[in-house]
């Protein structure tokens, strides 16, 4: 088939996967029970303070119109190119803000977060994972096993509140909220992210202020995902380190590491790759809990703010951003998996 | 001196449920350039004792007694990356199925090139691959297809491949474990052939393992014939064949259809291979054995020499048995 | 039939099968110490109010915030509650909602995903279609959604939180299915013409049974933890009674003072709670896959 044809296929095939969760989105934010408008003001205000956010909002136009509307917004190539995000509407807390606006100055930060929570995961994961399968059955895989256990059922935000206490409050080695020491000024956008851009500006301080206050929000996430990953790759390493290619390359005298990296894991990681690809949705989740928690300022707190607020738009809009990114972190994947793994072109 | 030589060898696999003597009391040796053969049914031990000789028995089998001597050094006390370096190098294993056995997402090249840097580290890129080409090519394979994967080549083909890692460093040892069996009838005669005529150029010895002993007594100088983890039966091929000693020997080459017969009833041994969990007491062979007699059933019978190089592990010989000869019907 | 013959009765089909599990290694002992915490819990639950020394809700201005002592053993909360009587009082409300939740799960996730296999084609595929889209977006964003719009109580983050696992049911059952559904005996049923609700109830369900058992516990976990979650952010249940995971959010604004206790014992049964049904989860899940058995 061929990575290019294959890679085109995969795009096509996402359009009606995103038509579907847009119209999902729209289903329950739109078509539950309960009147947006009307929860917004919590039954304070008049019918017609009401019937003027409904009108400025587009929300008294029949259900099929808002629908289309909704999706000519997120198609709308003008308006993107004007504002340099999609039209999500507007916001119900402060009517002349734009949602899409919000949304993506809050979106860097959660990206930002969620990549180097996902790097922590997978080291911690895969090595773990991997040092488990090698020392089946004994002591060390066992606490292994029990380390990965305990912190799925650990809530994050404890985690990270006990992280806050400990290294922030009691040890005063790291700072526990913010995105950079307030002293030290944010780098000058260029990615949004705040270490890669202080790198590309060759500014050191403002570098390793923010990797400071990176350091436990990931750390949190990081650790309670690794879990997931050390019971993910040590099952598929026990599989792999069993298939006859193994023993066989054993056989040939191949150092030890050549045959536990180079043989069984790079087999064995392939699936391990699409379940990293699928925890991305949890991470998100907990991406959530754990900005809550740093008051990091990304798109989980955005979101949770605007559910104080009652912004009902602004909430819809969230919504979407977060599954417009699950969807093209799976697509990303799977072009992945169909690159490393032969197989699947040919 | 022999090449190899092994001495009351045993092996266990300490599982859940029990352990199971997979190798009991195994001893013979190989000289340079012999070829020997281990015949037997699944289970017999037959791949556990190939495998205890480069020592890959897998997890959770253990050699608990014994020697393994490869010119003279014991392998069975070496550390670990001693016995790296022999692997590969001075003995060489062929694996049974040709489909698992490559590394899927590696190409074939890279495969020779590993093993030519891993145990040559001070050879260039360059050479390494000029060395895979020549290898290669002897294998009846076209160079271009050098940078294939395993997946685009026929099992024949990978067995090639296989057989072509084998004696790529030229080792002194190889053993090949069912090398034909995952393969049709019509590839199998060209890839013994092909390991034979390799065998003759570069003069290695090899142990053949097969549940096929037509294909052993027509390759191999000696044979061993192992049931439940004994070895019943140790003789040259010829020996072997006009003189079998061992009931369970007997009942295997009577069991071999000729192709020339008309009307030929196909014999079988009566009964099957034991549970290796709960081993008959005495004689592993006695509950199949048309001779079986009441000593056999209580005490394990010892080798004995039968003649100059053949040897029998069961009580129907020695000084206290009685000679049985074969029942000749062609 | 008495009371003791059925205890007897009772006791005699568990404790051979306890002792079984023991004997099948680790994996049965992660089943057992699950069951014995998730049991230990239940009971708690329901001896909590009986057992706790202080009413958990009254509120006294003067014990605010007090350090764990002989008379509170777990100290107060903020507004002077004893810590030991809520912690005892707590998982109830917890409990409610996830079970709850994963009986509304199970009743939806479940007969669809045996229908749906069983009758394939269109239906099939489209009911794959949204149940895969469900499955692909992250869990806490749906039940945050669906919280946001229901509003407060114990039902609403019981339903939000079933939406999110309804899909997990659904395709373990629906891939069970498929791969039964070509099997011969599956055949010769139809050929002997069996009604379709008879073979999927006594042919198929039976097979499926194990694997919707290991879902449902892990969901359990999920469950508590997406409660607690979901309390942290505001969208908790709105009523005034005991709940670990109100607690803990309430106490995080107390940590940078010192008074550790309000969070870390509602913490600590929280993870004690996820952590049992995951052991039996994960240790069943262990037992009944063919591939890691020797």
């Amino acid at each position: 088939m061929g990575l290019r044809s294959y890679i085109i296929t995969r795009i096509l095939l996402t359009i009606p996967t995103l038509l579907l969760l847009l119209s999902m989105v729209f289903l329950v934010m739109r078509v539950l029970p309960g009147d947006p408008v009307a929860l917004h003001f919590e039954k304070r205000a008049t019918p017609e303070q009401m019937e003027s956010m409904r009108r400025a909002l587009g929300l008294d136009k029949p259900l099929w119109a808002q629908y289309l509307e909704y999706l000519g917004g997120l198609v709308d190539i003008g308006y993107i190119l004007d504002h340099g995000y999609p039209n999500l509407g507007r916001s119900m807390y402060q009517t002349s803000e734009e949602v899409g606006g919000q949304i993506f100055s809050a979106f860097p930060a959660t990206l930002e977060l969620a990549i180097y929570s996902m790097i922590i995961a997978s080291v911690i994961g895969v090595l773990l994972g991997v040092a488990s399968s090698k020392s089946y059955n004994s002591i060390s895989d066992h606490l292994i096993r029990g380390f990965g256990t305990v912190t799925y059922a650990v809530p994050i935000f404890f985690l990270g509140i006990v992280f806050q206490l400990i290294f922030g409050v009691y040890l005063r080695w790291l700072p526990t909220s913010l995105r950079i020491n307030p002293a030290v000024d944010p780098p000058a956008t260029i990615t949004g992210l705040y270490t890669i851009d202080s790198l590309l500006q060759g500014n050191l301080l403002g570098f390793f202020e923010s990797l400071k206050a990176l350091l436990l929000p990931s750390l949190t996430l990081g650790i309670i995902l690794s879990g997931m990953f050390i019971r993910m790759t040590r099952t598929n390493m026990l599989e792999t380190l069993r298939l006859d290619f193994v023993t066989a390359a054993k056989a040939r005298g191949l150092k030890e590491s050549t045959v536990t990296y180079g043989y069984a894991l790079r087999n064995a990681f392939l699936p391990i790759l699409t379940m990293m690809g699928l925890q991305f949705a949890i991470l998100l989740g907990g991406a959530i809990l754990t900005e809550k928690t740093f008051s990091w300022p990304g798109l989980g707190t955005y979101i949770v703010d605007r559910i104080d607020f009652r912004d009902y738009t602004a909430i819809q809009g969230a919504v979407v951003m977060f599954g417009l990114f699950v969807t093209l972190v799976s697509l990303v994947v799977d072009i992945l998996y169909a690159y490393l793994d032969p197989r699947i072109r040919l | 001196m022999p090449l190899l030589k092994v001495d009351s060898l045993a092996v266990d696999y300490r599982t859940s449920r029990g352990t199971i003597r997979a190798v009991e009391d195994v001893s013979f040796s190989l000289k340079k350039g012999e070829t020997l053969g281990l015949a037997g049914e699944s289970g017999s031990g037959k791949s556990t004792l190939g495998l205890s000789i480069i020592r890959l028995v897998p997890y959770p089998g253990v050699i608990v007694k014994g020697h393994i001597k490869i010119d003279e050094t014991d392998i069975v006390k070496l550390r670990e990356h001693e016995m790296r370096s022999i692997r590969g190098r001075k003995a060489a294993y062929i694996f049974q199925d040709p489909m698992t056995s490559l590394n899927p997402v590696k190409r074939i090249g890279a495969h020779f090139i590993e093993l030519i840097r891993t145990h040559e580290p001070n050879i260039g890129k360059e050479e390494a691959f000029e060395r895979t080409k020549t290898v290669v090519k002897n294998l009846g394979i076209l160079s271009e297809r050098i940078n294939d994967y395993p997946h685009q080549f026929s099992g024949g083909m990978r067995q090639r491949i296989m057989i072509g890692l084998a004696i790529a460093l030229n080792p002194d040892l190889v053993i090949a474990d069912e090398p034909t069996t995952a393969l049709d009838v019509i590839v199998q005669a060209k890839i013994l052939d092909l390991l034979e005529s390799l065998r003759k150029v570069y003069g290695m010895a090899l142990i053949l393992i097969s549940h096929d002993l037509s294909i052993i007594l027509e390759r191999c100088d000696k044979i061993i014939v192992m049931y439940a983890g004994h070895m019943l039966e140790y003789a040259t091929s010829i020996e072997m064949h006009r003189n079998p000693k061992h009931p369970y020997t007997q009942g295997l080459l009577q069991s071999i259809p000729n192709i020339e017969l008309f009307d030929q009833k196909l014999v079988a041994i009566p009964g099957s291979p034991p549970d290796m969990f709960n081993p008959p007491k005495g004689c592993s062979f006695w509950p199949r054995c048309s001779y079986v007699k009441k000593i056999c059933r209580v005490k394990e019978p010892p080798l004995i020499k039968v003649g100059r190089n053949h040897f029998v592990r069961c009580f129907l010989y020695g000084k206290k048995g009685v000679h049985v000869e074969r029942n000749r019907k062609s | 039939m008495t009371k003791a013959k059925i205890k007897r009765s009772i006791l005699a089909r568990v404790i051979p099968g306890l002792t079984s599990l023991v004997k099948k290694g680790p994996s049965g002992w992660m089943v057992i110490l699950g069951m014995i915490i998730v049991t230990a819990m239940v009971v708690m639950t329901v001896i909590g109010p009986s057992v706790a020394p202080h009413d958990p809700i009254r509120s006294d201005s003067r014990l605010i915030r007090k350090p764990p002592s002989l008379q509170f053993p777990m100290g107060t909360t903020h507004l002077g509650q004893d810590m030991l009587s809520r912690i005892l009082c707590g998982g109830s409300i917890m409990l409610q909602v996830s079970t709850f939740s994963v009986l509304v799960c199970f009743l939806i996730g479940v007969p669809l995903g045996l229908f749906s296999s069983y009758v394939g084609g269109v239906f099939d595929r489209a009911c794959s279609l949204v149940i895969d889209a469900i499955y692909a977006f992250p869990g806490l964003v749906i039940a945050i959604a669906i919280s946001a719009m229901l509003g407060r109580g114990v039902v609403n983050m019981a339903l939000s939180i079933a939406v999110v696992y309804i899909p997990s049911y659904f395709r373990v059952v629906r891939s069970q299915v498929l791969s039964i559904k070509e099997l011969t005996y599956v055949e010769a049923a139809r050929g002997i013409g069996a009604k379709w609700h008879t073979i999927i109830f006594r042919y198929v369900f039976p097979n499926v049974i194990p694997s919707i058992v290991v879902v449902a516990t892990i969901n359990f976990a999920d469950a508590v933890l997406t409660a607690a979650g979901l309390t942290f952010i505001g969208l908790g249940l709105g009523v005034d009674v005991p709940d670990w995971g109100r607690d803990l959010t309430s106490g995080w604004a107390y940590v940078s003072s010192g008074a550790w206790w309000i969070i870390t014992f509602p913490g600590l049964m929280i993870i004690l709670l996820a952590l049992g049904f995951t052991l039996i989860g994960e240790g069943l899940s262990e037992l009944l896959n063919p591939k890691l058995q020797r």
